[in-house]
């Protein structure tokens, strides 16, 4: 699904330069668990970004579902996003104005999907994070928790087949973040979704069946089966 | 993504910041009212001015001694008269079967006063009986002059409506004497009030037959003639007939100036849709302003919802649809605006229309659909620059912003 090939990311600072991703290489298959874990300015969330087409690689190579998108232009990407990508925020990023199925709706309503069937894959993935009765409810009134739930909802509305997670539970006190994993690992081995989730808590990033570890942004381990510890 | 959809947002960001959005569109609506209710009122005054020369009769014909070159301006004020245009040359062109009647006028000015002692200067006009018919004019007491030879005087005189007032008061006019420089008038009528009027104001003069006027002031040249054609129709060939009788009478040479009632409502009327688009344009710039403030809060909202459009753009938003959301966003800022104004607008003329029912004020189409364009492309045009800053935020920035 993924295939990264020498990817760097150098970042200019002044006349230094950085290289917050430094020749990675990275594949990961369909249906994966894995996370991605190190201290922080370790690159980690830049390399989500590359992986996200959020950002552009200064080097190398990437393949989604075997299409090489180095190339590609800015609306060519974001039709890639739009269609195969999910993405939980740390900061939830949920728009204020809008209730809390309104913010589901956002990614069906700019794939131009017809109202109706919004409506019901709207009360269906709500229905799945147990928020049916939160739906007309703005971000302001729900708690952190719930806040999370709509994000997990709105990221999987579209039914994409790659879940990006950056610090899913950074944001949250200790039973929302372990109620939250656990809902996400239910799209995981129900759904098949892969999940790519970015970390620094380990007892989280122990959870996922391959776990690597980047180090100034090189990967340092990469783990799999279930951890020793 | 479904143009409804775009709408459905952008009015769910405007809704979100009420009093900014009430505010900005208030601008608009001030621009296009402006627009909408001074045109109405240059508008007012070009019907006004028209409607008072139309009323003075459309098939009439200005004859002036003297040629000038100038179509349709302005009577020559300073032009040469070569030769007098006299009451015989002024009564020759009755002949001519498309001229209805003519009034021979002579103008000057000459102390009235009564025998009670009250003296004013005043315009005296000599004529004929025919001017009351041409000129359309209402005898308010007693008569006007009688058909007579317009070679003989009679010491008779028509008074106009205020003359009347300030001489005599309350008391009645009509049968009283008046004494014009040094001759010894009778009050044969009074006319009635004619309002305001646009040129010669009848209520502040004179009338006495032509022939006194002549001897009263010593000349035999007119002021000039007031020809009125049979029918509209009739206007080309009467103008024609006039230089014709004119040149034959005076030794071949057509030294005369005819004006119609046509040229001059004509040259009004450009003069004031001039002053109509004037306006116009002036209180277009309020429109202007209006963009301005739309671009500005535009600017703001976009810094204020980076992390929004950050991540609209994450989840798959196309640098041409964040574009389109600001766009559509500033337009219907622009549209609510502009429809706010043209009902302030369209109130405010129908106060004006109520307060000053003699007005004829009246809001032209164009100024309508001009008004509401030119707000609604403001919107258009000064929506670009923040709509472009959207579209071409990074979105990995930002979302960096908490």
């Amino acid at each position: 699904m993924i295939e990264l090939r020498g990817i760097t990311r150098t970042f200019v600072l002044g006349d230094s330069r950085v290289n917050a991703v430094d020749e990675v290489d990275l594949h990961v298959e369909p249906g994966e668990y894995l996370s991605i874990m190190g201290p922080s300015g370790s690159g980690k969330s830049t390399l989500l970004n590359l992986i996200a087409l959020l950002d552009r690689p200064t080097g190398g190579e990437y393949r989604f579902e075997g299409r090489d998108v180095i190339g590609l232009g800015d609306d060519e990407l974001a039709a890639i996003r739009r269609a195969s990508f999910g993405f939980i925020f740390q900061f939830f990023h949920l728009i204020p104005r809008l209730s809390a199925a309104q913010n589901v709706e956002l990614p069906l309503i700019l794939a131009a999907i017809a109202p109706t069937e919004r409506r019901r894959r709207v009360s269906e993935a709500l229905a799945a994070m147990d928020l049916s009765d939160r739906a007309s409810h703005r971000p302001a009134e729900l708690s952190g928790g719930q806040r999370q739930r709509v994000a997990i909802a709105r990221a999987t509305v579209t039914r994409p087949a790659l879940l990006l997670a950056d610090e899913p539970t950074g944001n949250l006190d200790t039973a929302s973040g372990q109620q939250m994993v656990e809902l996400l690992e239910r799209l995981h081995t129900e759904q098949g979704v892969t999940l790519l989730m970015v970390t620094h808590d380990p007892d989280l990033g122990r959870r996922a069946r391959r776990r690597i570890r980047l180090i100034d942004g090189r990967i340092d381990s990469d783990q799999c089966g279930v951890s020793s510890s | 993504m479904r143009a409804l959809d775009i709408v459905g947002l952008a009015t769910g960001a405007l809704t979100s910041n009420l009093n900014r959005t009430v505010l900005i569109a208030m601008a608009t609506a001030i621009g296009v009212s402006s627009v909408l209710m001074l045109t109405s009122l240059g508008e007012g005054a070009r019907r006004f001015v028209i409607g008072q020369f139309e009323s003075l009769g459309t098939n009439l014909l200005i004859v002036l001694p003297g040629r000038s070159e100038t179509v349709g301006g302005p009577p020559p004020v300073m032009g040469e008269t070569p030769r007098d245009l006299t009451v015989d040359d002024a009564f020759a062109l009755t002949a001519h079967p498309s001229i209805r009647q003519i009034a021979p006028v002579m103008v000057g000015n000459a102390p009235v006063s009564t025998a009670d002692g009250l003296e004013r200067e005043v315009t005296v006009l000599g004529s004929t009986a025919e001017l009351a018919s041409v000129r359309r004019l209402t005898i308010g007491q007693g008569r006007f002059l009688p058909p007579m030879d317009p070679s003989r005087g009679a010491p008779i005189c028509v008074l106009g409506y205020e003359v009347r007032t300030e001489l005599f008061g309350t008391a009645t006019a009509y049968g009283r004497w008046v004494r014009i420089s040094d001759r010894r008038f009778r009050v044969i009528g009074v006319l009635a009030d004619s309002g305001v009027s646009v040129g010669v104001d009848f209520n502040d003069l004179v009338i006495i037959p032509v022939a006194s006027a002549q001897a009263l002031f010593d000349r035999e040249s007119l002021f000039r003639v007031l020809a009125e054609a049979r029918s509209p129709d009739d206007l080309d060939a009467a103008n024609k007939a006039i230089h014709r009788i004119i040149a034959a009478r005076h030794e071949g040479e057509d030294d005369v100036t005819v004006i119609t009632q046509d040229s001059v409502v004509e040259t009004l009327g450009r003069i004031l849709d001039a002053l109509t688009y004037g306006v116009a344009g002036i209180s277009a710039i309020s429109l202007a302003v209006a963009g301005i403030l739309i671009m500005n809060v535009m600017l703001v909202s976009v810094a204020q919802r980076r992390t929004e459009i950050g991540l609209m753009k994450a989840i798959g938003a196309d640098t041409a649809t964040i574009r389109r959301l600001f766009l559509v966003e500033a337009v219907m800022l622009a549209t609510v605006g502009a429809a706010a104004g043209l009902i302030l607008g369209l109130a405010g003329t129908a106060l004006i229309a109520r307060l000053y029912p003699a007005f004829p004020v009246q809001t032209p189409i164009w100024a309508i659909v001009v008004a509401v364009m030119v707000a609604v492309a403001t919107g258009l045009v000064f929506g670009v620059l923040p709509a472009r800053r959207a579209a071409r935020l990074d979105p990995v920035e930002a979302l960096s912003q908490r």
